[in-house]
């Protein structure tokens, strides 16, 4: 055998890590790929919040004179058919993206873990009954049920959330379903039971907690979904209607026509939806090797 | 088995008729109708004409009474007319299935040959460059939206070799028609081969932790005989379900992906027909997708018992 | 720390039947890399084992008995874990000197291995009979059908009924105790010289017990094979193995001859285990010491990232004084062919 260096191993084994800061520089060297994703999810963020600060022109106003201007001094990204600034419609594009990425994945997330967890530890006819509608909910693609949705509800930002929110609610649901099957059958909760503590604080002490890290690991997963969703939807001129700079309606107008005339036109947008996806993708696969010991890789 | 077979078929049933009262109620809701879109669109409104294409079409009927036509005339074949071309909903949905489903199948073949080899790899290789790399691939499969990639193809295309690759005319040689679907199937492959490949990779992963792989290292199998004898043939059965799925579930990528390359398949229509409230179309073709759908899974638990001698249906 | 492998080999007391000794581990490391620090998994371990013997090795769960047996198969997962130091003669070959081809000849072959999760070892989409004969097409060059041939010749001599039958099922349609006899019958195919069960029994109903024990000591005999039999269990001990070493928290802390420890131990650990368990023949005397009643050993085995300075039981030692504390005791040979590591072997 040969000689080992004890120290060299045991600091890849990610021995002697105290602190929150080293605990951070740890998981970003251990988790180097999440890491990344972290950083563009950041500055993701970032661009949504500040907006208005990094850029100067109004991402609405028109301008004649810089119609299909080409990116250069002044036009960043150079400029739509309109002449309204490519820049600064790609960074307001982060807000729309955001609000709707985030928005919808918390509101399917939350009827997800309501309907699960009721579903779970109900179990009887309201189990079945629900178990039915997930089974129809699922039978339709993510994109044609959002498209159903989109249209009956009408083209608007609130509506566009609602109408992606849906077909996620029955994936967060069966998944927490199944998990809360597993917990209440668990040692504890039996305990809990028999020791007289009411089953519906029983559900809310011992189940919920336990559904938070398959939550996260699913809420992030369908971060990424969400904001795709809404690109195709706005794309197809069923989503977030003008005069809000969508990514994906920003690419529906300039489609097929400007791939010869004004490439900026299709590169940066869809640039811009491909980078905060693959960068929430990112994040949670690293959630998920972190939170789900038995996905660890 | 039996049994089993009839409770399957019974669901099957149920969730179709689910989704026929799922897609009814969500048309009924949509703001406007046809007779408005067109009024709209001429820029004038006379209610009397308005009002005489509502009943013309059925629309004043109660939804109730509305249903039960379309179902009733559903169950004995005749899915009526759309409301745009007036021509017999048959008619035009039928020909473009043969299109989409052409471009599904290429598309589901191009991710099965790379998603699952490549897949088996970055499992094998787990924490090298390599896997790091097919990962970095696989993520950016599920992240690219398909349109984008479509119209990156296009550019592409434009900048190489001077011509756009859309569809302009029905192609007259099946090899004709390969190149011309082949585009298409890898931008909206591409996605599916990512997920089949990441699905691959997770399944093998977990397969390589369990004790029967040791058991065969302890029995002195090589490594190529531990990941593609003992693991694959274990690995590849979760694989199974999501490649039924996908196959299913591409006609979302298609839709967008039809649009970008002037496709007239199904996927397309589907949204032509929800901008126009062509009732028809739409009810019938999501009721089809469903279908198809519902179909797909069960063929994929029936082909769980060929390939898990654990499973059973016991009655 | 500073002892060399030399100086172990030669307080081991493997040399007592040198030619005929199959297997001799010789100051055996293993050490596994944690977030917590590293883990002497394996600490310095040595022993010998000859033909057509059976030693068992005893201890508490997470005393290293399982990765000493994992690392003479050389299948230690790494990382995190690794062999770091000593030797595991093989009839005169040091496997861990092979290369990863030239061990993989070995196993299955010369020396193999079965487990304690008969339910979840075997392949569950392979037929028995295909996992008997990979190793038989493997290492003895044999046709698939010259190996299954074999591979329901092993099943007759495992005991299971119609054989011919059951090459054909998968491990699911085979109860617990079925799976552990196709078990045996996969690792026994190629006549190995040295076996390792690692808690053969421990999965398997009280019944079945018996019955798999008494399997593994009639075809040992029938085919001289050496046998590890790693166990918890002293009653298993008592009813199998010639020669018993104890470990704890991964290093041997006594060694002998079953008559021998249970008539006589030294180690307060040994005579803890014993006072732990129901009363056996050989034990009643021990039993009688605590007044016939069923004793537990106080605290639990220590992290092995954090182990104290001197001896590593004397925590939970009721003898435990400065001494133990600060220093861990020698491994000596304390009555004939019985060796010890504690300070207060010979009170």
């Amino acid at each position: 055998m040969t000689s080992t260096d004890h120290s060299v191993e045991l600091a890849k084994a990610g021995a002697n890590v105290t602190g929150w800061w080293s605990r951070l520089v740890f998981l970003a060297l251990r988790f180097p790929l999440g890491a990344f994703g972290a950083v563009i999810v950041a500055l993701f963020v970032f661009a949504a919040i500040f907006a208005d600060a990094i850029t100067t022109v109004d991402p609405t106003s028109t301008n004649a004179a810089k119609s299909l201007a080409a990116p250069g001094p002044g036009v960043l990204m150079g400029a739509d058919f309109m002449g309204r600034d490519m820049y600064s419609r790609v960074v307001h594009g982060a807000r729309i993206s955001l609000a709707v990425g985030v928005g919808s994945t918390v509101l399917g997330c939350l009827f997800g873990v309501i309907i699960g967890l009721a579903s779970g530890y109900l179990l009887g006819w309201f189990d079945l009954l629900v178990q039915r509608v997930i089974d129809i909910m699922q039978a339709l693609p993510l994109l044609v049920m959002a498209l159903v949705m989109a249209a009956s509800l009408g083209p608007s930002l609130q509506n566009t959330i609602i109408a992606i929110s849906i077909p996620l609610i029955p994936n967060v649901a069966r998944v927490i379903r199944s998990n809360t099957l597993a917990i209440r059958e668990l040692p504890y909760v039996e305990a809990a039971r028999a020791q007289g503590m009411s089953e519906l604080r029983i559900a809310v002490r011992h189940v919920l907690p336990n559904t938070l890290a398959p939550l996260i690991v699913l809420g992030t997963a369908q971060l990424g979904a969400a904001i795709l969703t809404e690109a195709s939807l706005s794309f197809l001129g069923l989503g977030i209607p003008e005069p809000h700079p969508s990514w994906g309606r920003m690419l529906s107008e300039s489609a097929a026509e400007y791939v010869r005339t004004a490439p900026w036109l299709v590169i940066f947008p869809g640039l811009a939806i491909s980078l905060v996806v693959f960068g929430t993708n990112l994040l949670g696969d690293a959630m998920r090797d972190l939170l789900d010991p038995r996905q660890r890789s | 088995m039996a049994s089993y077979l009839v409770k399957r078929f019974l669901l099957m049933i149920l969730t179709l008729f689910g989704m026929s009262v799922l897609i009814f109620v969500m048309l009924r809701l949509v703001p406007g109708n046809i007779a408005d879109i067109v009024f709209e669109a001429a820029g004038m409104v006379d209610d009397a004409d308005k009002a005489q294409i509502e009943a013309d079409l059925g629309l004043d009927q109660p939804i109730v009474v509305q249903y039960g036509r379309w179902i009733g005339g559903l169950l004995q074949g005749d899915l009526g007319f759309s409301y745009v071309s007036e021509r017999p909903t048959l008619e035009e949905i039928g020909p473009r299935i043969p299109i989409t489903a052409k471009l599904a199948g290429l598309a589901l073949f191009f991710s099965i040959l790379f998603g699952i080899p490549l897949g088996v790899i970055s499992a094998v290789r787990q924490n090298t460059p390599l896997d790091y790399v097919l990962r970095v691939v696989s993520l950016s499969g599920l992240s690219l939206p398909s349109f984008w990639l479509a119209l990156l193809i296009l550019m592409f295309f434009v900048s190489f070799f001077g011509t756009i690759p859309i569809y302009t005319r029905p192609p007259e040689t099946w090899w004709g028609e390969l190149a011309l679907y082949s585009v298409p199937a890898a931008a909206v492959g591409f996605r599916s081969s990512a997920l089949i490949m990441r699905l691959t990779r997770s399944s093998m992963l977990e397969v390589l932790r369990q004790d029967y792989i040791r058991t065969a290292r302890a029995m002195g199998a090589s490594d190529n005989s531990v990941n593609y004898f003992h693991a694959l043939k274990n690995a590849v059965l979760p694989v199974t379900t999501i490649i039924g799925i996908e196959a299913a579930f591409l006609i979302g990528g298609l839709i967008v992906t039809e649009t970008v390359f002037n496709i007239p398949g199904v996927a397309r229509f589907l949204v032509e027909a929800i901008l126009w409230r062509d009732y028809p179309i739409v009810q019938n073709l999501v009721m089809f997708i469903a279908l198809v759908v519902v179909v797909i899974n069960f063929l994929v638990d029936l082909l769980y018992v060929v390939l898990d001698p654990r499973i059973k249906y016991a009655d | 720390m500073t002892s060399t492998t030399a100086e172990i080999a030669a307080t081991a007391p493997g040399e007592r039947v040198i030619g005929d000794t199959v297997l001799a581990v010789e100051g055996l490391e293993t050490v596994f890399y944690t977030r917590a620090g590293m883990v002497r998994a394996v600490d310095r371990v040595s022993f010998s084992l000859r033909a057509g013997e059976t030693l068992a090795v005893v201890g508490e769960s997470g005393c290293g008995k399982s990765m000493t047996a994992l690392s003479i198969m050389r299948l230690i997962p790494d990382p995190p874990g690794r062999i770091v130091g000593g030797k595991v003669v093989l009839d005169g070959t040091d496997l861990l000197q092979l290369s990863e081809p030239e061990m993989r000849k070995m196993r299955g072959n010369r020396v193999s291995m079965i487990f304690q999760e008969p339910m979840t070892s075997l392949n569950p989409v392979l037929t028995v009979g295909r996992q008997i004969s990979q190793a038989l097409m493997m290492h003895q060059g044999m046709s698939r059908a010259a190996a299954m041939e074999r591979a329901i010749e092993m099943l007759r001599l495992v005991k299971v009924p119609e054989p011919a039958q059951r090459v054909k099922e998968y491990p699911h349609q085979l109860s617990g105790g079925m799976r552990q006899r196709v078990m045996i019958a996969m690792a026994l195919s190629c006549n190995p010289r040295v076996l390792v069960a690692d808690e053969p029994t421990t999965a398997l109903d009280v019944t079945i017990q018996a019955q798999i024990l008494d399997l593994i000591l009639e075809l040992q005999k029938k085919l001289g094979t050496a046998v590890i039999l790693i166990t918890h269990d002293l009653a298993v001990v008592a009813e199998t193995a010639q020669r018993v070493i104890v470990m704890y928290a991964g290093r041997k802390v006594e060694e002998a001859t079953v008559e021998e420890l249970f008539t006589h131990p030294r180690h307060p650990y040994t005579r803890g285990l014993m006072a732990s368990i129901p009363r056996l023949g050989l034990m009643r005397s021990q039993a009688a010491q605590t007044g016939g009643r069923l004793q537990e050993i106080p605290g639990m085995v220590p992290p092995l990232f954090d182990l104290p300075e001197g001896c590593a039981y004397a925590p939970r030692c009721e003898r435990a004084d400065d001494h133990c504390r600060a220093e861990y005791p020698p491994y000596e040979e304390k009555r004939p062919a019985h060796w010890t590591a504690c300070w207060h072997a010979d009170d």
